[in-house]
């Protein structure tokens, strides 16, 4: 059985249908792309996914249990984890105490009002690794708004990868980046893929085709087509629409 | 130069017994020797602690998680009720009027926050006004209950009691004395809060609700909880003000009450520092004090020093504090924690 799975998730802002019908499913251990037209509802679908947005109809599993409808804090709870499009980051405070928040040994005793923060060393030398994965341990002292574009977006990612998560949902992780920095990602992502079950949305069709095991093309709300990259170059909007880049 | 928060100031571990600490708890245990030398009185400490419990608990809610409330005055309020009502209508008791002012303004507090802790901004504000106008107004109407726009007159100063230990908090002195060690246990107390996990919780949530809920935080119930312990604080504070005044009355939960917080922590700057409320009360209480002996329109220049400092340095007195230090080179600029090897 999949890791995770959505059957016929159906989402509706007034009488705006943003998704239709979409099912996902996610086996555990590969990559899972998600591309689509800006609009399609991709974000809208991760925001499902996530607890943010109840569906209107349709079940989120994840290794067997039925999420749907959880909060979000739950959902991140049973490792789920995601980065943002538009970023979200702890902006006031330093790099690695954005790491530190997310740490479930740091949650566990958040409401703790005895413990000291800073001076557990298990948890900075913890969040350390984390930054460490992403390239950003010498930045760890420094105000996280003060990062330059592409580290806050790596921030994003070692926001989303402290809890060890067993499934990570990027949205349009490379958006904005530049080709190295991009290909430096795209380095991370084949890392990871060893430890977690990663899903994620690119525009980047070289980016995506090269990762992923399946992709899922959305497109008006529906899953239009879902397969391998391979297979996927002969789809007719594919096609059209990105496979110039690709091949 | 960009806004300070309170996340600039390092987190400190350990010991609650810093410098600072050091300076208030010193000021504190020594007010009644000198406040008459300055020409000061003894119940200028009484208010002065009272409106720092009410300062330094309300700050939680509105410098560390970020909710803004402008209706907080309501638990101060009903804190005084219920310890009024406690005496008069059950027993002449301390502790017993304490814990009922305590519980009152908590469970209103709860309440109240059940219903707006799933909203910020400017809905919110506007939530908490909404509700502080409804108490003020059951205040007035429950004529029975409250005593009506008069108020309940005549609540009596018990005696303190522990164990074999007991006197007379009838005068002045001795109530200040009461109320400073119970100022004290506060500031303590919340001074650890703060800088253990929960206070960085709290920072967390200001600064981005939907990323903390979704690294796992209960935000609901985390800014429920801060609005709750918020009013518990001010009705405590209310306890000690209806002992203070020996009455109780619908001005003191008006919506006057709650915007002086409100301008005492931004002008102290509670919006940076655990200490800004400290500032701006004692800085409130001396204006008024002091340029009220010179002049009646003492809260005019008040209200026109808040404007210049808000139009100049929204981070108020403890912001200019720490832009001075970082000048001088003695704070830690730009860093919220100190690094492993100085820890
Ligand atoms: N909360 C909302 N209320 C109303 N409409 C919404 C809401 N959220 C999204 N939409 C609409 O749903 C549609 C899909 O948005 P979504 O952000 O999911 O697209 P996307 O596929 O992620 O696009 P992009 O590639 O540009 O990121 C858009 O037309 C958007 O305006
Ligand atoms: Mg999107």
């Amino acid at each position: 059985m999949a890791l995770f799975e959505a059957q016929n998730l159906r989402k509706r802002f007034g009488a705006r249908v943003v998704l239709e019908n979409i099912s996902l499913s996610i086996e555990d251990g590969t990559v899972h792309g998600i591309m689509g037209p800006n609009g399609a509802g991709k974000t809208t679908c991760f925001h499902v996914l996530t607890g943010h947005h109840a569906p209107d109809a349709g079940r989120i599993t994840f290794a067997g249990r039925d999420i749907t409808g959880k909060k979000p804090h739950q959902i991140a709870r049973m490792g789920i984890s995601r980065s943002f499009q538009i970023m979200n980051l702890f902006d006031d405070t330093v790099v690695i105490e954005n790491v530190i928040l997310a740490l479930p040994e740091f949650r566990s005793s958040g409401l703790n009002p005895i413990r000291d923060v800073f001076g557990n060393t298990a948890l900075i030398d913890r969040a350390l690794a984390v930054l460490d994965q992403v390239g950003l341990a010498h930045r760890a002292w420094e105000k996280a708004a003060a990062l330059p574009y592409g580290e806050r977006r790596a921030l994003e990612i070692a926001v989303a990868l402290a809890p060890e998560p067993r499934i990570v949902f990027l949205d349009e992780p490379t958006s904005g980046l530049g080709t190295d920095a991009t290909r430096a990602l795209a380095d991370l992502i084949r890392d990871l893929r060893n430890r977690y079950t990663i899903c994620l949305i690119e525009h980047d069709m070289r980016f995506l085709f090269d990762l992923a095991d399946r992709i899922s093309v959305i497109h008006w709300g529906q899953v239009i087509d879902e397969n391998t990259p391979a297979n996927l170059r002969a789809n007719k909007w594919v096609a059209r629409s990105a496979l110039g880049e690709v091949a | 130069m960009p806004m300070i928060t309170l996340s600039d100031i390092p987190a400190r571990g350990g010991s609650p017994f810093t410098p600072a600490m050091g300076v208030f708890l010193l000021a504190l245990s020594t007010a009644p020797f000198w406040l008459p030398a300055v020409g000061l009185y003894q119940y200028l400490g009484i208010e002065v602690a009272i409106w720092l419990i009410f300062a330094l608990g309300f700050n939680l809610l509105f410098g560390y998680i970020g909710l803004h409330s402008f209706g907080h005055g309501a638990y101060l309020g009903i804190g005084a009720y219920a310890f009024g009502l406690f005496q008069q209508e059950i027993a002449v008791s301390l502790w017993g009027g304490l814990l009922a002012a305590i519980s009152a303004a908590t469970i209103a507090g709860g309440i109240v926050a059940a219903f707006i802790s799933h909203r910020r901004g400017i809905y919110y504000a506007l939530m908490t006004i909404a509700f502080g106008q409804i108490f003020w107004f059951c205040a007035i109407k429950l004529h029975g209950v409250t005593g009506g726009e008069d108020g309940l007159l005549g609540i009596p100063r018990p005696d303190f009691v522990l164990g074999p230990i007991r006197f007379s908090l009838a005068d002045n002195t001795s109530l200040y004395w009461f109320s400073a060690v119970l100022l004290a246990l506060v500031a303590i107390g919340l001074w650890r809060l703060v800088n253990a996990p929960f206070g960085r919780v709290l920072q967390a949530i200001r600064q981005n609700e939907t990323r903390a809920r979704f690294v796992g935080y209960d935000v609901w119930r985390i800014k429920w909880l801060t609005f709750t312990l918020s009013a518990a604080f001010a009705g405590l504070a209310g306890g000690l003000f209806s002992m203070a005044q020996e009455s109780a009355y619908p001005d003191v939960m008006s919506l006057h009450q709650s915007g002086l917080i409100v301008m005492m922590i931004l002008v102290g700057g509670g919006l940076v520092s655990f200490w800004g409320p400290v500032l701006g009360v004692i800085l409130y209480f001396v204006a008024r004090d002091v340029i009220g002996g010179i002049t009646e329109t003492w809260l005019l220049w008040f209200g026109l020093m808040f404007v210049i400092m808000v139009m100049s340095r929204p981070e108020g007195i403890a912001g200019l504090i720490h832009v001075a230090r970082t000048r001088l080179g003695h704070a830690p600029a730009g860093r919220s924690a100190p690094k492993p090897t100085e820890v």
